[in-house]
């Protein structure tokens, strides 16, 4: 097909971020119906781009190519099996946070707005990036839009996050820089499709490979480095935290399997252990940390932070399961942590307060609002029939075959996470009135109705039936793991 | 032999029209802006000229002066940016009562000093084009003279400015003294490792250069001069000179040098090294955003020289796109300056950019996306200066510089952060002038739009710089 649609599908937000920059519109609203309607043409758009790809091949499709740095290094885009997914994810969650900037944004609307684009902008360019510098730039260029919506629109350490979340990012991306760059002079090309093909030296695989993970870490985040999210999360704003919990944690889940697993076979092989180490504290670790907290968001920040380490640990695994849960748990934690910052949202809308103990015996009050969530922590501690059961559960098939210390280990996460996030609904939703201002309370509204059903039923929807994200991925998933076994075996 | 002075035209116009301008200031009353728009006239049609003229090299006066694509580049360079300097402070100057006739007359003699510099083929020729340039710098450094700072800085420039080109003029009598020339191909040619008296005299030279592109450890006039001189003047100290600067370096390392390359890196290393640690540490604690400007140009400098200290062809290429860049970046820094106006007087202070993006949004998002370029974030141009620099110092396999160079870019973003967090998240004090400066927001305004679209046609410049070397 000539048609440029994956530049398309990335162009398309920024420039409706640009006209609504030149638009004078004082009272924003045809703003939010500028950027919701563009959003949604772009997801719509990325619908067809999954329907007509053809998931009985692991090759890139879609590829664009134009020369770009001398011809050294081209402007190289393209989709396969795995990337689709993630797209998909981004533009379906990017229309949902338009719609509940409605409720909690009341300053500079529009600033926000075109934030939001410009971050949906970068974010699909990170997954549809065939060469390693394109990569870089769409990665690094998502601070800038996080940056600001975290800084402007957050709460009261607004700062602080911000440029915590900044600084990490940046300093772990610099070394994946240098790791590019020499990447381009070993093998003379930054081009991924054509990096596979060349073999990189031993020498150099584990110090590159380690290069990636700096980045890679801070991003996902593994623990140490993972102190950012926390405090990133709970100063910003709604739309930013499902933005940063739905997509911009799953940038290095999709990194690994982008580029480190296949770029540095031996060096994945080797690390193996480091990674399953990380992990397995990242699960248990983080899990404890987040029956403490009194704070809401906080509380599912550590919980992504486990969960990430379910998805660390299934692509290390490197089989089948493995990887294949971990890309359904990264597409499902999308959907729930995106639902459970929403949730977080609708009653801070109302109440200002992200603090469990101002909450308490909602459900009488709220009960449209507490099926929903607790439909969503059902989900999120693995519950069988929604989407967060079958990614653990894969996860854990894949890890039994290779250690069964760290399955076992990890299992035991799945427990802690069914601790703290019933113990949070048992808090929040029952449990006794702390403060006679619920009473006062409305249920969700007709927007925030909208965007928690719609999760809602693709929780259980993927939960039940998840042959078509399946379908998608599965000969790409087969394809890597070949590849990885051969270039284990000629080694 | 018969000199072709037509290689000279550029340099004779410039000249000439000088003076004559200057007969016109001297003969006029209340003359600065007939002269003020003269001299751009001359600055454009001094480009046009050299634009036309061909690049092949050619070397007249004794192979003393050097006219080739590479000198013409850094010629245009000069002149562009010197244009665009001029004309986004003219507001300025008219209001700070800076507008005496001489001052745009002093520009075009430093720009006539510098283009001597870049074409000399000589070390005579060499300091004379250098001490022109100086002495107008100082004079422009001191020009507001009823002013304490401004004439404290004149002096101090003066002072350590006349103690490095002495230097620089000992090293240049030592090499002629070891090598028997004075003109850069024969030095060339007599210079090798064991000719250690050379090795002395480059160590010289190369303090006068770093003296004057301000790289550590000769900066500490830097910060002192920059806050001290009016914004206009430090706004043309911040850039031109240092295209200048930069464009000796490389041509030292490039011609007289080439056979003692070795030696002369591993200084370029160390300084460069040096520069851009101390340009992110000493940044972060200003409040004068013109002092965080020098310590932030002092950063950019040093990776520029990472560039050159390659002692690569590729080296020097990205050395001199990323001060390409880095002239655009600072002429639209600068710019925002001149529209940060509140009673007649123009704020310098960080703390007055306090939530200005809620009464000034364009010039906020003007701000936003300089101090990102800066701080080398993609996708806006300074990402890619920096990443071609780093390309380069990777080709060598200098992994400690580009590694020690990415880390200072992260301590650096902190400081272009925390100016961005005074613009953004803070609440608002200050509801600045709305000036009708179109100059200087057509200035803002261009270098916006090409850091912004850089990303377009990121090898453009490296095209342009690529055919430099070829000849």
């Amino acid at each position: 097909m000539n048609f440029p649609i994956l530049s398309t599908l990335i162009f398309l937000p920024l420039l409706s971020s640009l006209f609504i920059f030149l638009s004078r519109d004082k009272k924003n609203n045809n703003s939010i119906y500028i950027s919701l309607f563009s959003s949604i043409a772009t997801f719509l758009l990325s619908l067809f781009l999954w329907y007509s790809l053809d998931n009985n091949s692991a090759e890139f499709q879609f590829v664009e190519e134009k020369s770009w740095i001398n011809n050294y290094i081209k402007f190289k885009l393209g989709v396969d099996g795995i990337s689709i997914l993630f797209i998909v994810l981004t533009t379906f969650i990017t229309p949902i946070c338009i719609i509940s900037c409605i409720n909690s944004i009341k300053t500079r609307v529009k600033e926000f707005l075109i934030a939001i684009l410009i971050l949906e902008t970068f974010m699909i360019g990170v997954f549809c990036s065939l060469d390693l510098v394109i990569f870089y730039l769409f990665f690094e260029a998502g601070l800038i839009p996080m940056f600001l919506i975290i800084g402007v629109w957050g709460g009261p350490r607004r700062v602080y996050s911000a440029f915590k979340f900044f600084l990490f990012t940046l300093l772990g991306s610099v070394l994946m820089l240098v790791a590019i760059i020499v990447i381009y002079w070993l093998t003379g090309t930054t081009d991924i499709t054509e990096i596979y093909k060349i073999k990189i030296p031993k020498d150099y695989q584990n110090i590159l490979w380690l290069a990636f993970l700096s980045s890679f870490a801070v991003k996902m985040p593994m623990w140490p480095v993972h102190t950012w999210l926390p405090d990133a999360h709970v100063e910003a704003p709604t739309a930013g935290s499902v933005i940063l919990a739905a997509i911009l944690l799953k940038m290095a889940g999709y990194g690994f399997l982008r580029f480190s697993i296949p770029m540095f076979p031996i060096a994945s092989e080797y690390f193996t252990p480091l990674i399953y180490s990380l992990s397995i504290i990242a699960i248990i670790y983080t899990s404890l940390v987040a029956l403490m907290q009194d704070d809401m968001k906080k509380l599912i920040a550590y919980s992504s932070v486990a969960h990430m380490g379910y998805v660390t640990l299934g692509i290390f695994t490197l089989t089948k399961q493995g990887i294949e849960g971990s890309i359904y748990q990264m597409i499902s934690h999308g959907l729930i942590s995106a639902a459970l910052f929403l949730c977080v949202g609708v009653v801070y809308d109302r109440l200002h307060s992200r603090m469990i103990s101002s909450y308490g015996g909602l459900v009488s009050y709220l009960p449209k609002y507490s099926f929903l969530f607790i439909v969503f922590a059902l989900a999120a501690l693995g519950l069988p029939g929604t989407s967060g059961f079958l990614g653990e559960f894969l996860v854990l098939t894949g890890a039994f075959q290779k250690s069964y210390l760290a399955a076992m280990l990890a299992t035991f996460g799945v427990v802690l996470g069914a601790a703290y996030m019933l113990w949070l609904t048992k808090r929040v939703i029952f449990g006794t009135i702390n403060n006679v201002e619920i009473k006062n309370l409305s249920d969700v509204n007709k927007s925030e109705i909208i965007m928690l059903a719609t999760l809602a039923f693709f929780v259980i929807f993927f939960g039940f039936y998840p042959l078509p994200l399946m379908e998608t991925f599965s000969v790409s998933v087969n394809s890597l793991i070949d590849n990885y076994q051969i270039a284990l075996i000629s080694n | 032999m018969i000199t072709n002075l037509n290689i000279l035209i550029p340099e004779i116009f410039l000249s000439l029209s000088t003076f004559s301008i200057l007969m016109i200031g001297v003969f006029l009353k209340k003359s600065f802006n007939i002269i003020f728009n003269l001299s751009s006239l001359i600055i454009i049609v001094t480009i046009a000229i050299i634009i036309s003229s061909p690049n092949s090299e050619e070397k007249i006066f004794l192979e003393s002066f050097t006219r080739d694509a590479f000198s013409n580049y850094f010629k245009v360079l000069i002149l562009l940016s010197s244009l665009f300097v001029l004309n986004s402070s003219k507001n300025f100057i008219v209001e700070n009562k800076l507008d005496k006739f001489e001052y745009p007359i002093i520009i075009l003699l430093s720009i006539l000093g510098m283009f001597f510099m870049v074409s000399s083929n000589d070390l005579i020729l060499f300091y004379l084009g250098l001490e022109l340039q100086s002495l107008s710098l100082y004079i422009l450094a001191s020009i507001d003279r009823d002013n304490l700072r401004s004439t404290e800085s004149g002096i101090k420039y003066f002072v350590l400015s006349a103690l490095s080109s002495g230097l620089l003029l000992y090293g240049c009598s030592l090499l002629y003294g070891f090598t028997g020339s004075t003109n850069f191909d024969l030095i060339a040619s007599q210079l090798n490792k064991e000719n250690t008296g050379a090795v002395f005299a480059m160590v010289f030279i190369l303090v006068g250069l770093a003296f004057k592109v301000s790289a550590v450890p000769f900066h500490m006039w830097t910060p002192d001069v920059y806050e001290g001189a009016p914004t206009s003047i430090t706004s043309y100290f911040a850039v031109v000179p240092k295209v200048a600067g930069l464009a000796l370096l490389i041509k030292f390392m490039f011609i007289p040098f080439s056979n003692i390359l070795l030696e002369w890196q591993t200084i370029i290393i160390f300084i460069s090294i040096a520069s851009m640690i101390l340009g992110a540490v000493a940044a972060m604690v200003q409040k004068n955003f013109k002092r965080l400007l020098a310590y932030s140009s002092i950063g950019h400098i040093g990776y520029a020289l990472a560039g050159v200290a390659t002692g690569a062809v590729s080296g020097y290429e990205s050395a001199i796109v990323y001060i390409s860049i880095y002239v655009i970046m600072n002429i639209g820094a600068f710019s925002c300056l001149y529209l940060l106006k509140k009673d007649g007087e123009y704020r310098e202070n960080i703390s007055d950019l306090s939530g200005i993006s809620k009464k000034h949004p364009l010039l906020a998002i003007s701000f936003l996306i300089i101090l990102f370029s800066l701080a080398g974030v993609p996708p806006l141009g300074g990402f890619f200066a920096k990443f071609y620099v780093f390309v380069a110092v990777l080709e060598r396999e200098m992994y400690t510089l580009a590694i020690i160079g990415l880390l200072t870019t992260v301590m650096s973003a902190f400081y272009y952060l925390k100016i961005i967090k005074t613009i953004y998240f803070d609440d608002s004090i200050i509801a600045f002038e709305q000036t009708k400066n179109r100059t200087a927001q057509i200035s803002i305004f261009a270098s916006c739009t090409i850091l912004i679209t850089f990303f377009l046609y990121p090898s453009i410049l490296n095209n342009l710089v690529n055919s430099l070397f070829i000849s």
